[in-house]
């Protein structure tokens, strides 16, 4: 597994969750602490495109062989893509979980919502 | 709630901490869940050598004249079967026949025996075993601080042991008092040298190995030895992915006071002949013919023919449920324990898993679900 990260141009929700903004669509994933916690990833049930997520609820599930663990949005909106890669290697969330780890791309219904988020010294400084 | 304080540690402890173990919680004990991961930790057992603390296995011992008899009273097996050096697995029967514990029983010599016992379970098995010597010429004595046990298991485990002890090792399902000369016994100022343990071919993984019953202030001394002779340290984690693959039975997921041994699968290790406490009702379940509970059910070891991994609880649509499931890391697909309706026991079987509101489709299996090859 990688070492400890927390990337400074995400913005990351309590539960463990981040976004990459990009204008009024954000890619979603869990970090670095999350996949630590939960161990090595096996399995992962992600929404369909099409689906809405809304913030602070559950929208996916990722298993390790121990655990299932909820998947919290840290913002709302649609689903306009999946990362389809997990389905073959779902390890990819514990060796790169900011990059090849992403879980889906999302077009924001609020993205005021992003307002409420935490920066990256605020969630880690969370983790104490 | 148990806060960290009220757990016991074993004489491990600190191996597992320089060793960057997840500790958790499990029957009491501290105890390593995982080392560098699951999957690793069961593929090194499966295709190489793993070594498992397991000291919170609890153990029992009885000695005396009637040694025997109480204990042909008391387990499910034919207890006159085990020759002195041999061991043999059992069920402890309520009289409804309800499983209070499944246990290996060693025969240490004539008339001393060896129990071992589940760690959630001691307190309760030492107190039936104590309950019901009465009027028997046994002494039952609490062998629980007597011993670590360290578990070597895989393809490999015999030969790492077998060179650590240079002797030969006992069969599988053997038992012999052996001792061990540490190569640096300087490091080991707390022991006896030469270490004396016990050694059993015996094991819950579905490889060939041992497993070593030490005085606690040699076990880390003894693990040291094993884990630099090529022995990777596997956790909790591990050896319940390893197990479930085995279809080896969990007391507390797939045992329990309100399952009888037939329905459960383990009507082979019940004897009702011996007279043994609740043979009684054992034999009324088995009169049945179908090999189920009373309700029906039977446990069944499944595999997922789709995506998905059942959890324990999991209902099985159609009736039953699951009381052991994972992913299996030989297999790559979901697996599990599960009772259900015995018209859907058959190996073969098409069956349906709710996983926390989805339907995954599964297949009744053959038992055990991964045999090691020939």
């Amino acid at each position: 597994m990688a070492d400890a990260s927390y990337p400074e141009d995400l913005k990351y929700h309590p539960e463990h969750d981040w976004a990459r903004i990009d204008g009024d669509t954000a890619v979603f994933g869990i970090t670095w602490f999350a996949q630590d916690a939960l161990g090595e990833v096996v399995f992962v049930d992600l929404p369909e495109v099409g689906s809405t997520v809304t913030k602070d609820q559950s929208y996916a599930e990722v298993e390790s062989v121990k655990a299932v663990s909820d998947v919290i949005a840290p913002l709302s909106g649609e689903i306009v893509a999946i990362n389809d890669d997990l389905e073959g290697g779902p390890e990819a969330i514990n060796e790169a979980s900011y990059d090849g780890g992403w879980l889906v791309k999302v077009r924001l219904s609020e993205p005021a919502q992003v307002d409420d988020l935490l920066d990256r010294d605020a969630y880690v400084a969370s983790l104490d | 709630m148990t806060t960290a304080e009220d757990l016991r540690r074993t004489a491990l402890h600190e191996r597992h901490v320089a060793a960057g173990a997840r500790l958790v919680p499990f029957a009491g004990w501290e105890m390593p869940v995982q080392y560098v991961g699951v999957k690793d930790e069961h593929l090194a057992v499966r295709n190489d050598c793993g070594v498992f603390d397991v000291s919170h296995m609890g153990e029992i011992r009885t000695s005396g004249p009637q040694a025997l008899e109480f204990l042909q009273r008391i387990l499910s097996n034919d207890v006159t079967k085990i020759a002195v050096g041999g061991a043999q697995y059992s069920v402890l029967c309520k009289p409804d026949g309800g499983i209070l514990d499944d246990l290996f029983t060693y025969r240490l010599s004539d008339d001393v025996y060896l129990t071992v016992t589940n760690a959630s379970n001691h307190a309760k098995d030492l107190a039936w075993f104590r309950q019901h010597a009465e009027g028997f010429d046994v002494t039952v004595d609490d062998a629980f601080d007597d011993y670590a046990m360290l578990a070597v298991q895989g393809p490999n485990a015999r030969r790492i042991v077998g060179e650590l002890l240079d002797a030969e090792l006992p069969a599988p399902f053997r038992i012999a008092a052996m001792s061990w000369e540490p190569a640096h016994p300087a490091d080991s100022a707390d022991q006896d040298v030469p270490v004396e343990l016990l050694v059993a071919g015996t094991g819950y993984t579905g490889e060939d190995g041992v497993e070593l019953l030490v005085a606690p202030e040699s076990a880390a001394a003894l693990w040291d030895a094993v884990v630099a002779a090529g022995a990777a340290p596997a956790g909790l984690g591990a050896r319940d992915t390893l197990r479930l693959e085995a279809c080896y039975h969990l007391y507390g997921n797939d045992l329990s006071e309100d399952r009888d041994p037939i329905g459960a699968g383990l009507g082979w290790a019940c004897k009702e002949d011996t007279g043994f406490l609740g043979c009684d009702a054992v034999r009324d379940v088995r009169a049945q013919g179908n090999g189920a509970h009373p309700d029906g059910l039977k446990l069944v070891p499944f595999r997922f023919t789709d995506k998905g991994i059942p959890r324990p609880g999991n209902e099985v649509v159609g009736g039953g449920v699951v009381t052991s499931g994972t992913f299996s890391p030989t297999l790559e697909v979901g697996i599990g324990l599960a009772y259900v309706p015995v018209e859907h026991a058959t190996p073969g079987t098409p069956i349906e898993i709710d996983v926390r509101g989805r339907v995954r489709p599964a297949e009744v299996a053959t038992r055990p679900l991964y045999k090691r090859p020939a």
